[in-house]
């Protein structure tokens, strides 16, 4: 059986402290949820490095070459018109153009790749509705029980003294 | 003298407070009935608008012939509105990207209105070119796609085209980069109002946020690369813009000088512009906590600098034009500084250049009712170099006998009232539906973390 915890907090120092000790007792760190973006996140919760830059240099170059590509084929294949007697394919010309193209794809490709990796979409009901964490708490979500915790028999009172001695204000369980 | 050089720094947000006192502050102003000062304001800017609409409305049906423009003067007022908005979005951009990426803190109490002001001031820009079109309802023929003309594509050579896809980009990046910004600030409002249709409307563009350290992870490292796509965007918008001009035969027009020229006045009006919008909204929605004389003053010092390099600006183009030999170049020169425009020449000098060095003073820029006035001034300035830049080198060109003069007509100053209505109904409407300020960014800075505490 999973049980995890829920442990709030009033200090984000509180909170990172929670979570090593946790993991120290074999407990498994699954989430925290706070009002503002908490340093050292990616190490409490064992993150890997996140790949959206990459995803963002793969859609800023598609629109580079898609910009670039497109312009070459109207200006000196489809349709060729002399301007100012330019050459029929006037490079230089078409960087403007091909810059803001990569710039646009870029953000909005990066954008919606975010919305799809944190699973967010408009209309969304918020999963695991915590009361506070938008305002002013700070809430660590752990559980044990699983294959991956070496916990055995998560005893409720242990967890919640756990807690309380880095200043919890409340700790819940919620079964799954 | 030694004892106040070692005086700390005032925080950036005054009163000690805690994280759910930012929320409530920040909230407040959506929370209560609009102040009859906001009525008061909004129902003028209404107002302008309807003035607006109907002026436009009356252009669309009679022509672009009701402009005082000749065939001599063939671009002037709203060429001039269009690219005075477009500047005035590039503060926003600077604000909220490139000094996020520099670690200023500061900005974080005034960003997100910023980049609001961004996009209403883009939204005001764009619909100039689109009037000046004389058929507005053809719009999209700037669009390249398959039509029934034989496929025939637009010029991709032109720098109005290039200017189309800059403001196009430049507009939904700044509106995807707002919005990313927005969303953890929706739920906190969401989470705190009653069941209504705000609630809904909260709830659906809140886009299911809960705080989650995965989510919150991944959305600073989004915001850092939005910001880093920003900022390459703005230098490359109004440069574009200025090569409608710079891409021209025309003497004050044809210089290398104008992409630096008029991306360093972009930036230089647009904080003009933010300063005056933030002045009236500490006090109007009871933000001085937030929005403090110390940032007052770190923006005065960017107005400082940007105008400065204004000055160093114009001084090169009167070099440039001496030292080019070139007779044209040179007569445009003296039309500049003494012919029928003059006084819009001085004007402008007196607004752009000898007005910012008064913050030079550290009394003047701690007297905010004087900023206030003087970011005005500047606003004024701005305009006016647009409108020197562009009918200056139209009303004299290579031949005498073409040569005209240019007053706009009372349409095209509707139009202008008209903008001006929109950009502040929008900004209004958004002051009372959207947190001003971006709560989420504002709590991450209030906890002094001990390696910060050092000097």
């Amino acid at each position: 059986m999973i049980q995890t915890f829920f442990a709030t907090f009033e200090r984000e120092e509180d909170l990172l402290q929670a979570a090593e000790k946790a993991r120290q007792q074999g407990l498994l760190v699954r989430d925290i949820y706070s009002p503002y973006p908490v340093h050292g996140t990616d190490r409490a919760l064992g993150l890997r490095r996140s790949r959206l830059p990459r995803a963002a240099f793969v859609f800023g170059a598609l629109g580079l070459a898609l910009a670039f590509w497109f312009q070459f084929w109207v200006s000196a294949i489809d349709w060729p018109i002399n301007v100012g007697g330019r050459p029929w394919n006037s490079l230089p010309a078409f960087v403007p153009v091909a810059f803001e193209m990569m710039v646009l794809c870029s953000g909005l490709g990066l954008a919606l790749t975010w919305l799809v990796v944190c699973r967010l979409y408009p209309g969304k009901a918020p999963a695991q509705p915590l009361t506070g964490v938008t305002d002013d708490r700070f809430v660590l979500e752990v559980s044990s029980g699983e294959p991956g915790a070496s916990a055995t028999g998560a005893d409720f009172e242990g967890i919640r003294r756990l807690f309380q001695d880095c200043n919890a204000c409340a700790v819940e369980e919620r079964g799954y | 003298m030694e004892e106040k050089l070692l005086q700390p720094d005032p925080p950036w947000i005054l009163g000690n407070k805690s994280l759910a006192q930012v929320t409530r502050d920040v909230c407040a102003p959506l929370e209560r009935r609009g102040s009859l000062l906001w009525w008061g304001a909004f129902l003028v800017s209404f107002s302008l608008l309807l003035l607006g609409i109907a002026a436009v409305t009356y252009q669309m049906f009679t022509g672009i012939g009701t402009w005082g423009l000749n065939r001599t003067v063939g671009w002037a007022f709203d060429i001039t509105n269009f690219v005075f908005w477009i500047g005035i979005g590039h503060a926003g951009t600077l604000i909220s990207a490139i000094l996020f990426l520099f670690r200023q803190k500061w900005r974080n109490s005034i960003n997100r209105s910023a980049e609001a002001m961004t996009i209403f001031a883009v939204i005001c820009a764009g619909l100039f070119p689109v009037i000046h079109m004389g058929r507005a309802w053809l719009f999209y023929w700037i669009i390249p796609y398959p039509n029934e003309r034989g496929s025939l594509w637009i010029n991709f050579r032109s720098p109005l085209i290039w200017d189309f896809f800059a403001i196009f980009t430049y507009f939904l990046i700044s509106l995807v980069f707002w919005y990313i910004g927005l969303v953890p600030d929706l739920a906190t409002l969401r989470d705190r109002t009653r069941p209504g249709l705000y609630r809904r409307f909260l709830g659906f563009f809140s886009l299911g946020w809960n705080g989650s350290g995965r989510t919150w992870y991944r959305y600073e490292i989004l915001y850092l690369l939005l910001a880093g796509l920003a900022t390459p965007l703005v230098v490359s918008v109004h440069s574009v813009v200025s090569t409608d001009f710079a891409a021209s035969l025309l003497p004050g027009w044809h210089t290398t000088l104008f992409p630096p020229y008029f991306v360093t006045g972009a930036i230089f009006s647009g904080l003009a512009m933010v300063l005056t919008l933030m002045l009236i909204a500490r006090k109007t929605m009871h933000l001085e906590d937030y929005i403090t004389p110390r940032h007052v003053g770190a923006m005065t010092k960017l107005v400082l600098a940007t105008g400065s390099l204004v000055g160093l600006a114009y001084l090169t183009e009167v070099f440039t034009a001496l030292y080019s030999g070139n007779t044209f170049e040179h007569a445009n020169l003296v039309n500049r500084i003494g012919g029928p425009l003059a006084w819009g020449y001085w004007l402008m000098v007196a607004c752009n250049v000898l007005v910012p060095q008064l913050f030079w003073f550290s009394r003047i820029r701690a007297n905010l009712g004087l900023v206030f006035l003087l970011s005005i001034l500047i606003n004024v300035g701005m305009w006016f170099e647009r409108f020197i830049i562009i009918v200056t080198s139209l009303e004299r060109d290579f031949l005498p006998s073409s040569w005209a003069d240019y007053a706009p007509t009372s349409i095209e100053i509707a139009t202008l009232l008209g903008s001006f209505g929109l950009f502040l109904t929008c900004f209004l409407l958004f002051c009372r539906f959207l947190p001003m300020i971006a709560i989420a960014e504002v709590k991450g800075i209030l906890v002094r973390r001990p390696e910060e505490a050092k000097p």
